[in-house]
């Protein structure tokens, strides 16, 4: 845990200026404010009995300049621990963002993205809060603590005593209590998450809960949950229900020892009673600082198991490292090898690929065809290295992928993913994502191959047209040819289409290939499908059935030899087409 | 201005008839509020008069400072005795009260018309179950344990300090206002501070959102380091405005207690005095002295509160307005049961629409035999769904009728009508528990042999008999670990065990490879076999065998008939079915 906040601590290098000057103005602070029943104690002492107005006045200006003084250096102080905690929080941020992008889809498949957003978000909120507190008041409150116990100490030994006693006590109250609700408060939140999916799951699965007609005993189950949150927050309740009580017993009788030890001393003239006052007033500045500072912790606590969030991610290292070559100048543009290769995901049992091992030539068509789960998408995704194959090799323009720079090779290829999204701006700035030197007649001819021109032309604003987030305000099927287009506005090499035109209807599907094939330089092209429709045409079919090629070639040679082929096809189109179409 | 006060009033007044079963326990946490502040702000006068014992050496009237070391011990007992049970009660009326609302708002919902489900994004309708329902818990239990208090101590004080010294009162009552005013000033002054700030962060996050989630997407296309620049150009603002925020706010605390120091001084100057001109003695100064230092406190604590207060309310506005949505008409009183359906459908001139101009189905008619299959082919929003929502009832018609064996089927219960009705839909919900469960969820009562048999039947079984623990595997909300088919079969299987006399497949297969389909559909087939069938889906070779095909196109049939009479007629339908086999 230490050595985690200590990565992360490294980017409030920054402000050690700062980081020193503001718990140091802020002792000062707490210095004034120590000084203060001394001074009501030689009212009390001096200026009283003698009746010496003057002597008053002068004291209570004192009091005020002390007030002043304090008022300056807390103000400092707040803007230096205000200057360091942000400061840090935004390096923090940007590490943290930076590190992400980094990481592979290795890393990114076992990090879930709602916990890198609440990451990126409310827990580095939650940790920039508790270095201001910290850098406003950790060293604050027990400086109050112990300075008045010090203090005391300078009046009579004696009474101070009783300081360090209550000292003693009330820390143990505190921090007992404190300790013993810490995980108890953590379980009421996992309650409160499971009320949540509780709640989320009605909602999401509401057609199937009332076509099954379940609604009473959902209510039922979410009655239950419902119920042991509050059972679990009274418990929790009831102890922390009793810090309060419990350390104003402790203080009070505290002060009650301190009159009575106070009665004999002033008896005996050990002390005067101005003295015995400030003892008093000393007490309750204890009592204040001690209830601050267990609020502290427990916002310290919290920053803490946030910091220790931040840094888990941040201590995921990328599986991946990056290559230094350059395909030659000569080589083959556009030429994708398989050799012998396998793939495994990240901890799961068995492989998703075996033995894969084909070669595409520049230009070619390649589709990639079998059922759910045997390993299309995978195939597909070692091309740009989106994961590395567990053994043999994958050669892009005549290199080994893992050797190859990332940049360089992924600036070769363009992929359009089987989920249509697209980012907030307009059209225009979606489509320089492929390339963000494309010139508007390179993003006309790419909208026109993915038959997008038709979406274009029904928008107000055309290019320009705003997107929403996600691309919420355009449909499936309008998204989907705008994903296309932005990966041909990059004139790939290599252009991988995984399942992307299960939005389009069959002709729109149609033209869009022919578009490819007609193409200046038409880029290797992989189409990954469950249509047969839509692959039939292709210069290489790969079959895949449970990781494995079982068959590849042409649409009539598989279906001469391939039977897991011929089923697909059969599934698609009945027998008697087969025979006049096929 | 009016307008939210008038709701927030509203709402307040919801509020407490929540809060009136708890009625008994709030008073009796008033009375102990009263108990706790009176004996807390007695203790002061106390310790001033056990100071005033300690007058000097030898002049110690060790009788009287023993009562009153005595009465101070007593009082403290029962103000951390009442403390106590003050603070466990409030809990109690607190967590009971959200209890109830999170309960009500929960129930609402299973009432709630899906037209609302649907139009309403459910995060927002959690958020408001869930974090209102909690922030309003929280500034309940401030409010109680808190107002009330705070205003108990102010006026306590005033009448305690009265009683000892008018003169030396007025010099607080006129200095205390200073530290409001104070506080106010920087609130007013910081609030467009943290609005800017919270906006920043808000598109800060939208940024955040769009490339994390899209990760994948933004390597793909090289985009890391333009994505990270303009991440750093809104970092840099939002770190800017921050600041300010921070800073400026966090001037409030110095600045209340500058002037509430300046009351400690007045307090002193005054009573040092007054001490010396014989109308006060130094064991009152020292009570004097210590109500300085509370005095502030509640003031500070109540403008708190009653910012929380305000947005408890807020939120709980929130709750109440989605408990306040309209419900579905409930069942008529005399709603008929439907019994042993034999599944005949007839559908006459239904019409719905949400908004005037837009018509999601417009004058449908439809006559279904018991036992026939009906298909329904058309683009993307042509209201193939919606017709599913209004057979199930999900959706209610805005004119004509649906008859259900000749019975209307706004005449007959809900229940029954979902009873006889089997459904699969595209998405692939699975509730949260075990597989067993899952498929048992129309008849939780299905013995293991009849569930086996049932996921058998939808090819589930050689899958679950694979998984770490068959079909006691437990499925996690989203169902994690099954792969978009497998759920699919699960939930024919769901189906496959009840076997209702109609059935409705909404793109059923769509997400199983089409080897795995082809043995489904005989599954189906089996299953279809003597009950009315609704099918969607896209695949045209999965809808051929169907009695009737619906050709849907903007809310209306185009087509209806044969495949081969459809394909004669070389209207819509065939140019779909020919595109197929288009290069």
């Amino acid at each position: 845990m230490h050595a985690v906040l200590k990565k992360l601590l490294v980017h409030l290098k920054e402000y050690r200026k700062e980081c020193v000057l503001g718990p140091l103005f802020k002792l000062l602070e707490a210095s004034f404010e120590l000084i203060v029943p001394l001074i009501v104690a030689a009212i009390i002492d001096t200026g009283i009995p003698n009746g010496d107005t003057p002597y008053i006045v002068r004291m209570v200006i004192w009091l005020c300049v002390l007030a002043l003084v304090g008022l300056i250096s807390s103000v400092t102080a707040q803007y230096f621990a205000a200057k360091a905690a942000i400061g840090f929080s935004a390096k923090l941020r940007h590490a943290l963002m930076a590190h992400i992008q980094s990481l592979s889809y290795t890393e990114i498949d076992t990090l879930t993205t709602s916990t890198l957003i609440t990451r990126m978000t409310s827990d580095i909120n939650q940790v920039q809060t508790g270095v201001n507190l910290t850098l406003r008041l950790l060293l604050r409150s027990p400086f109050v603590v112990f300075g008045a116990m010090v203090m005391a100490f300078t009046i009579d030994t004696q009474c101070a005593l009783i300081f360090a006693g209550v000292i003693a006590v009330l820390c143990v109250i505190v921090f007992g209590i404190m300790l013993a609700t810490i995980p108890m408060y953590r379980h009421v939140q996992g309650q409160l998450d499971s009320v949540t999916a509780a709640t989320r799951e009605n909602l999401t699965g509401v057609r199937v809960i009332r076509a099954f007609c379940k609604e009473d005993s959902e209510m039922d189950a979410f009655n239950r949950r419902n119920q042991l949150l509050t059972k679990m927050q009274l418990a929790v309740g009831r102890i922390s229900a009793a810090m309060n009580p419990m350390t104003y017993v402790v203080i009070n009788l505290a002060v009650i020892l301190l009159l009575r030890v106070g009665a004999l001393k002033v008896n005996s003239g050990a002390l005067s009673q101005g003295e015995v006052v400030a003892l008093y007033n000393y007490m309750s500045q204890i009592l204040v600082e001690l209830i601050k500072m267990a609020n502290l912790i427990i916002t310290l606590t919290k920053s803490a198991a946030c910091a220790g969030r931040i840094a888990s991610v941040m201590s995921v290292r990328s599986s991946q490292r990056d290559g230094e070559l350059v395909p030659a100048a000569d080589a083959p543009r556009g030429s994708v090898v398989f050799e012998d290769v396998n793939f495994c995901y990240h901890g799961a049992g068995a492989d998703s690929l075996q033995g894969v091992s084909f070669s595409a030539k520049p230009g070619q068509t390649i589709g990639v065809i079998g059922g759910t789960g045997s390993g299309k998408t995978t195939l597909v995704n070692l091309i740009p290295r989106f994961y590395d194959a567990s053994q043999g090799r994958v050669l892009v323009d005549g290199l080994d992928v893992t050797r190859m720079r990332k940049d360089e090779l992924r600036r070769r290829i363009a992929v359009v993913p089987q989920k249509a999204m697209l980012f907030k701006g307009t059209i225009r700035s979606n489509l320089l994502w492929g390339n963000e030197q494309a010139t508007e007649a390179d993003m006309h001819d790419a909208l026109a191959t993915a038959q997008a021109l038709d979406v274009v032309a029904s928008k107000a604003k055309g290019l320009d047209e705003p997107v929403e987030q996600g691309g919420r305000n355009f449909s499936g099927g309008q998204r989907q040819r705008l994903t296309i287009a932005r990966a041909l506005v990059r004139k790939p090499e290599i252009l991988i289409l995984d399942d992307s035109a299960s939005a389009l209807d069959y002709a729109t599907d149609a033209s869009l290939r022919r578009a490819i094939r007609a193409m200046d330089n038409p880029p290797t092209t992989f189409i990954v499908s469950q249509r047969a429709a839509s692959i039939r045409f292709a210069d290489l079919i790969l079959v895949l059935d449970d990781g494995a090629v079982v068959g590849m070639g042409t649409h009539e040679e598989l279906l001469r030899t391939c039977s897991v082929y011929q089923e697909i096809y059969a599934s698609q189109f009945d027998a008697e087409e087969v025979r006049t179409h096929g | 201005m009016a307008k939210s006060f008038r709701s927030q009033s509203a709402t307040l007044r919801r509020v407490l008839r929540y809060i009136r079963p708890y009625l008994p326990m709030l008073i009796l946490s008033l009375v102990l509020s009263l108990i706790t502040v009176a004996l807390t702000l007695y203790v002061p006068i106390l310790v001033g008069q056990a100071v005033d014992c300690l007058v000097a050496p030898g002049e110690v009237d060790f009788a009287v400072l023993g009562a009153v070391l005595l009465t101070i011990g007593v009082c403290v007992a029962l103000t951390a005795g009442a403390q106590w049970v003050m603070n466990v009660i409030n809990n109690k009326i607190t967590y009971f009260t959200v209890q109830d609302i999170r309960h009500d708002a929960f129930q609402h919902i299973q009432s709630l018309p899906l037209s609302y489900l649907d139009a309403h994004p459910s995060g927002d309708t959690v958020s408001r179950l869930i974090s209102d329902a909690d922030t309003f818990s929280d500034g309940l239990l401030m409010g109680f344990t808190q107002l009330f208090t705070g205003v108990a101590t102010i006026v306590g004080t005033l009448i305690f300090m009265l009683t000892l010294n008018p003169g030396i009162t007025l010099v607080v009552v006129l200095i205390t206002p200073v530290s409001l005013l104070v506080a106010n000033f920087i609130a007013s002054r910081t609030y467009s501070m943290f609005r800017l700030q919270s906006q920043t962060r808000g598109e800060q996050t939208a940024l955040i959102d769009e490339v994390i989630w899209e990760q994948k997407l933004v390597q793909a296309f090289n985009h890391e380091a333009s994505s990270l620049d303009a991440f750093d150009e809104m970092n840099e603002r939002l770190r800017a405005c921050s600041l300010r925020a921070v800073f400026f706010s966090s001037l409030t605390n110095p600045c209340t207690r500058f002037v509430n120091s300046l009351v400690y001084a007045g307090v002193g100057l005054t009573g040092a005095l007054s001490v010396v001109s014989g109308t006060l003695s130094i064991g009152g100064l020292s009570s004097f002295l210590s109500y300085a230092n509370q005095y502030t406190k509640p003031f500070n604590e109540i403008s708190g509160v009653v910012t929380e207060l305000q947005n408890a309310l807020a939120c709980a506005g929130r709750l109440f307005d989605l408990i306040d949505e309209p419900a579905q008409a409930p069942d008529p009183h005399n709603a008929h049961v439907l019994e042993d359906v034999r599944g005949e459908v007839d559908l006459s001139h239904v019409c719905l629409s949400y908004v005037p101009e837009r018509k999601l189905i417009e004058d449908f008619n439809l006559h279904v035999k018991p036992g026939q299959r009906v298909a329904i082919v058309g683009p993307t929003g042509c209201g193939k769904t919606t017709m599913i929502n209004l057979l199930m009832r999900f959706y209610d018609v805005g004119s004509g009728t649906i008859n259900v064996d000749g019975h209307r089927t706004m005449d007959v219960t809900r229940k029954s009508l979902r009873q006889n009705i089997g459904m699969v839909l595209q998405d692939t919900w699975l509730s949260s528990g075990t597989i067993r469960e899952n498929i048992a969820m129309g008849r939780p009562d299905a013995t293991d042999a009849e569930i086996i048999a049932a996921a058998k039947a939808s090819h589930a079984h050689s899958f679950i008999r694979r998984l770490p623990e068959g079909y006691n595997t437990v499925i996690s909300e989203t169902g994690g670990q099954l792969s978009q088919g497998q759920k699919q079969l699960l939930c024919i299987a769901r189906v496959m065990l009840c076997l209702p006399p109609m059935l409705i497949l909404d793109e059923a297969t769509s997400s199983i490879d089409t080897r795995t389909e082809l043995k489904v559909q005989d599954a189906f087939a089996k299953m279809m076999k003597g009950r009315t069938s609704f099918i969607v889906a896209h695949r045209l070779s999965t809808i051929k065998s169907a009695d009737i095909i619906l050709v849907m196109r903007d809310g209306q049939i185009i087509e209806q008939g044969k495949h081969h009479e459809l394909l004669a007629a070389n209207g819509f339908y065939a140019k779909l079915y020919q595109s197929q086999f288009a290069q």
